[in-house]
């Protein structure tokens, strides 16, 4: 029987990749300063949990505030000293604990714990190659993420405590050290962060992109990458060209602070004392922000749509629905996330005429998110559902992402956002559709491709019971937030007891708090869960999940290099699950049409006259031989 | 069968875990109680026994987790040895994702009933009632989506749970049905854009911008300074070079129109008239938030910028309204300035014409005494003359 046709891009192949000298590593070149990309990945996972812990402690610290705002905890002040006197945290620092946390959320686990995990894990694997384009450029991102993270943390030992201006920083506030104390020395150790972070999330990106361009394997053309794929790679590029603009952006605060120039300040006096400052505007920077900050909040989403259209499919055991549209939709909301930021700043000042447009733009850009939404939905009609924990959390996601994006729609209109602006209806819309997606994106991530990294299985009853106690609390705690902001409350209040008509919320922020404090508690379990399945878990099979993604076609325990062989050629794309007419309700990208004749159908074919002229011959001579029976 | 044992562990799981929520909270109070009455010293005591009760409380729940962990172990085996099948934890999943759906769908009502009705009262000025209709418009709109859209999603984990006698629907892809649900959105959001836009571009007028009175507002930390215009009707210009102790806004006192301005303590406003508010910051940003008028225009150190609205119902009115004789409107804050920030009030008084006049006639010039010591005004008469007219005038 011939082999059905299958093209080679002529990619450049590194086989020659030697892989003899990975027996005598020592520690250090293994553990610490590693270049496998698998390794990599595993740093730039528990590094991002760790800093989610943190964050998330520091969430639950001001919540409490806002839970008990005259009440006093002295323990507080036992463990915060200074920035805590007498069992109450002070207005200060519960700004900056909001600053850190939402600092660190958003940047250092969405981004980089999200990204730098799964790019660097499954990058190489999917598309299969032996590692990454640069080796060397992937160790120094990882070391300045950790860096960035070191110096974000220590802001909590300098004197006057850490950055305080929200993690927005807008200038003058962030450019004033007398304006709060936070913007003294913690807003510079914030900015020396960012900007480590910054070349790490660059040196990151130009490789996952370059892997991804160069280095696919036979047969792995741009059509049949998987979602996770194309949704890292847009990603990447999305990260690349909007992360500079905000280094430019900190670099003239920098300036501002520091050097004694006037980018974003004019006309400013400061408890009664004039400022040297004249012709600068503080709306530039809010330009310059959100120029990266928008499409930020998507390169925080879209690894996290990737990963659950891959697991959801899995675990459907059916196709993702619209494999193409699900493309064309991360190339539209990567293009179109560029237009949009001024919707964060139509009540700042800007040109209300800019706003009317960036509301248009802004509108657009929910179109590519609803298809998703509803591929999503179509993938699991008529599937055949295995509930793994893995799954739960990519349903969760797509559960979050409704409930939140709907809310950009309100947000989106510019009229609306007069009198929503800043207050917790905001909150409420982007932890939904941001923090909490992407986060169970994540999760999804961490408990689907666990077995890859460690080569153990995770404990699927402790993932059930951490799955439905983060979803019911992360519905608790943000769904009346909405609420709350359609009474006009503010965000970044230290406390609503000032206001006469917000102490009636206070109920409800004490119920937060709680459902908040359920949630923090059920991450314990994925805690528990994590660590002591590295060490006892139940040894993994290769292909725990029967998934068609080749990632799943390398030895159980690691090897420098990936496949102890030649890397496997890839002859279909990832999603034939249920094929009818197969054995298995799974065929893997490595099983050439040639041994599926069985199943091959048209769609295979569409670009590849050939195949579907051997399948046209197939067919007749299997209708010839019915007949003659 | 061996579904229905489960389903029993699972709700005394619940259960206990509620009865221990219950029971922290509870405990939490009562420390509370004892630490607010301790907190009044100036070194509080930390309660390590209360500490230590909630560490000890989370350790029980974990060993609580398990032993059900255990026994739900044990039971799948047994299960196993006699030859069954083991648990069906598909099937467990999947009719707890339909529970959560239902419960889901009830807790949305509830926070939609009870803390919707929580939410502001209906706009007291112009522009704000069109904005409560597109509000309403969407919300309609978004709800349809969220409800079917949910109940899609949890529906189809219910019905397509797994099943080993059953495989997949094989549908890559429809093409007819993409487009359709590509194109049903874009229109629906077609709709919501243009009429935003053009409610936006009204509200936001740029051509009509003089409006009946003009009002200057000023953020700093922590507070918002009024300045109302005298009997001239034009508000002086302002240099922040000028700022001193006396002249806190920097009003520029070489122009004429500065003489008659007024300061004033709560912004009162006349019903029906259109109120120009001029927005300025001298430190840092802040934001003017009126929610009850359904307006909001951030304080930019160096942008003058202004919001024109019309208020339509009085204080009165509304205080009638809410059934609340201490409801006022008020000016916050919105947008983070530093420690302060939570409490940065000023008191909207919206009042009849009649009502509005005797006010005014009652403040004080900006240009205090301090000030013209300070700009070496000769004891000026020509203010207090201008004064005396204004009164002359309003009478
Ligand atoms: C359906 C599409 C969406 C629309 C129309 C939309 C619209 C908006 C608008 C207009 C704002 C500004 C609100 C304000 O500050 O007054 C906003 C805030 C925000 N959105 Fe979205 N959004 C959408 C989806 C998303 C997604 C997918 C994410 C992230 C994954 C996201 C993350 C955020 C964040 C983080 C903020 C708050 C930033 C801050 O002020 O701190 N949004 N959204
Ligand atoms: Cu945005
Ligand atoms: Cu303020």
């Amino acid at each position: 029987m011939s082999t059905l046709a299958v093209h080679d891009h002529g990619v450049a192949h590194h086989d020659d990749h030697g892989h003899e000298h990975h027996h005598n590593q020592s520690f250090l070149s293994k553990y610490v300063f590693s270049m496998d990309h698998k390794m990599i990945a595993k740093q730039f996972l528990i590094t991002g949990i760790t800093m989610a812990v943190i964050a998330m402690i520091l969430s639950i610290l001001f919540r409490i505030q806002l839970a008990y705002p005259d009440k006093t905890f002295p323990l507080l002040t036992t463990l915060l000293g200074r920035f805590a006197p007498n069992g109450r945290i002070s207005a200060d620092f519960y700004l900056s604990l909001v600053t850190i946390h939402g600092t660190i959320m958003v940047f250092f686990v969405l981004t980089a714990g999200l990204s730098g995990t799964f790019a660097n894990l499954l990058i190489p694997l999917q598309v299969g190659a032996r590692d990454m384009a640069s080796p060397f450029m992937n160790m120094l991102s990882y070391w300045f993420f950790f860096m960035a993270s070191v110096v974000m943390l220590s802001s909590f030992l300098v004197q006057k405590g850490p950055a305080s201006g929200g993690w927005t920083i807008y200038p003058p506030l962030s450019a004033l050290p007398k304006a709060m104390p936070g913007s003294g020395e913690g807003m510079t150790l914030w900015l020396i962060s960012m900007v480590m972070f910054v070349a790490s999330s660059l040196m990151g990106g130009i490789n996952y992109v370059s892997t991804v361009l160069n280095m696919r394997t036979k047969g792995m053309d741009l059509w049949k990458m998987p979602l996770t794929i194309w949704a890292l790679f847009l990603t990447a590029i999305l990260g690349i060209l909007a992360f500079p603009v905000l280094v430019a952006g900190v670099v003239l605060l920098i300036f501002d602070r520091s050097f004694g120039t006037s980018f974003y300040l004019s006309d400013i006096v400061l408890n009664g004392v004039q400022q040297p400052y004249e012709g600068g505007s503080p709306i530039l920077f809010q330009h310059l922000f959100w120029f990266l900050g928008h499409p930020e909040v998507y390169i925080v989403i879209m690894p996290a749509m990737g990963i659950s259209s891959e697991v959801m499919s899995v675990n459907s055991r059916k196709p993702i629905f619209g494999y193409h549209a699900m493309v064309y939709s991360l190339i539209g909301i990567t293009v179109l996330s560029f237009i949009v930021w001024g919707h964060h700043m139509f009540v700042t000042g800007m040109n209300p005429f800019l706003g009317g447009v960036f509301m248009i733009t802004t509108l657009i850009i929910a179109v590519p998110s609803a298809v998703k939404t509803f591929n999503w939905l179509a993938t699991l009609w008529r599937g055949n559902i295995r509930f793994t924990p893995a799954m739960l959390f990519a349903i969760g996601m797509v559960s979050f992402f409704i409930s939140g994006g709907l809310t950009g729609i309100f947000l989106g209109n510019a009229a609306l956002d007069i009198n929503l602006h800043d207050t917790y209806f905001v909150v409420a819309h982007f932890h939904l559709v941001m923090g909490s997606a992407a986060i169970f994106g994540m999760l999804a991530g961490v408990y689907h491709w666990f077995p890859k990294m460690f080569g153990k299985m995770m404990d699927e009853k402790l993932g059930y019971l951490h799955f439905w106690l983060t979803f019911i609390g992360a519905y608790l705690v943000f769904f009346p937030m909405h609420f709350m902001g359609l009474d006009g409350v503010p965000r970044r209040y230290y406390a609503f007891t000032e206001f006469v008509s917000m102490q009636r919320w206070l109920t409800v922020n004490t119920f937060i708090t709680w459902a908040a404090i359920m949630a923090a508690c059920a991450q314990v379990a994925f805690l528990y869960n994590f660590i002591t399945s590295i060490f006892i878990g139940k040894k993994a099979t290769q292909n725990p999940w029967e998934a068609n993604t080749l990632e799943w076609t390398t030895p159980v325990e690691h090897l420098h290099g990936n496949w102890p062989g030649e890397i496997p050629t890839v002859y279909r794309w990832p999603y034939d699950y249920s094929k009818p007419g197969a054995e298995e309700d799974y065929i893997p990208q490595t099983v050439p049409f040639s041994q599926t004749m069985s199943s091959n159908q048209a769609h295979d074919f569409e670009d590849n006259p050939k195949g579907l002229e051997e399948l046209n011959k197939f067919n007749s001579t299997l209708k010839a031989n019915e007949q003659v029976k | 069968m061996g579904f229905r044992k489960f389903i029993n562990s699972k709700t005394l799981l619940s259960f206990i875990t509620a009865f221990m929520l219950l029971g922290t909270n509870l405990l939490m109070a009562q420390t509370e109680a004892a630490a607010t009455t301790g907190g009044q010293t100036d070194a509080p005591q930390v309660d390590w026994t209360g500490v230590a009760y909630y560490v000890l409380l989370f350790f029980l729940v974990c060993l609580g987790v398990a032993v059900i962990g255990k026994i739900l172990k044990i039971y799948d085996l047994t299960l196993k040895i006699q030859g069954k099948k083991g648990m069906k934890w598909n099937t467990v999943m999947a009719v707890i994702c339909l529970v959560f759906l239902l419960a889901g769908i009830y807790g949305a009502y509830w926070s939609f009933t009870v803390q919707g009705s929580m939410t502001l009262p209906e706009a007291a000025s112009e522009h704000g009632v069109k904005i409560d209709e597109m509000f309403t418009v969407t919300t309609v709109l978004t709800m349809i989506v969220f409800f079917i859209t949910q109940i899609l999603l949890f529906g189809f984990l219910f019905q397509y749970r797994h099943s080993d006698k059953r495989r997949a629907h094989f549908l890559p892809h429809n093409n007819t049905i993409e487009k359709i649900w590509t194109i049903a959105p874009a229109i629906v959001l077609t709709v919501l854009v243009v009429f935003g836009f053009f409610t936006w571009q009204k509200i936001m007028n740029t051509t009509d911008t003089k409006g009946d009175i003009n009002i200057d507002i000023t953020g700093h930390q922590f507070a918002w300074e009024l300045r109302y215009p005298g009997k001239d009707g034009v508000l002086g210009p302002k240099d922040f070079r000028m700022v001193s102790a006396a002249n806190k806004l920097g009003v520029n006192f070489k122009k004429r129109s500065s003489f008659d301005d007024l300061q004033v303590d709560t912004m009162y406003l006349p019903v029906n008239k259109s109120i120009r508010l001029n927005i300025q910051a001298l430190d840092v940003i802040h934001s003017v938030y009126m929610p009850h008028f359904r307006v909001q225009l951030n304080a930019v150190p160096g942008l003058p910028t202004f919001f024109k609205f019309t208020p339509t119902i009085t204080t009165a009115q509304m205080r009638t309204q809410l059934d609340d004789p201490k409801f006022e409107y008020l000016v916050y804050c919105n947008k983070i300035c530093g420690g302060g920030h939570y409490n940065m009030q000023k008191v909207v008084r919206v009042v009849t014409e009649a009502e509005y006049q005797a006010w005014l006639s009652r403040q004080k010039p900006y240009l205090n005494d301090a000030l013209r010591k300070e700009l070496h005004f000769a004891a000026a008469d020509q203010p207090k003359t201008e004064s005396q007219n204004r009164l002359a005038l309003n009478n």
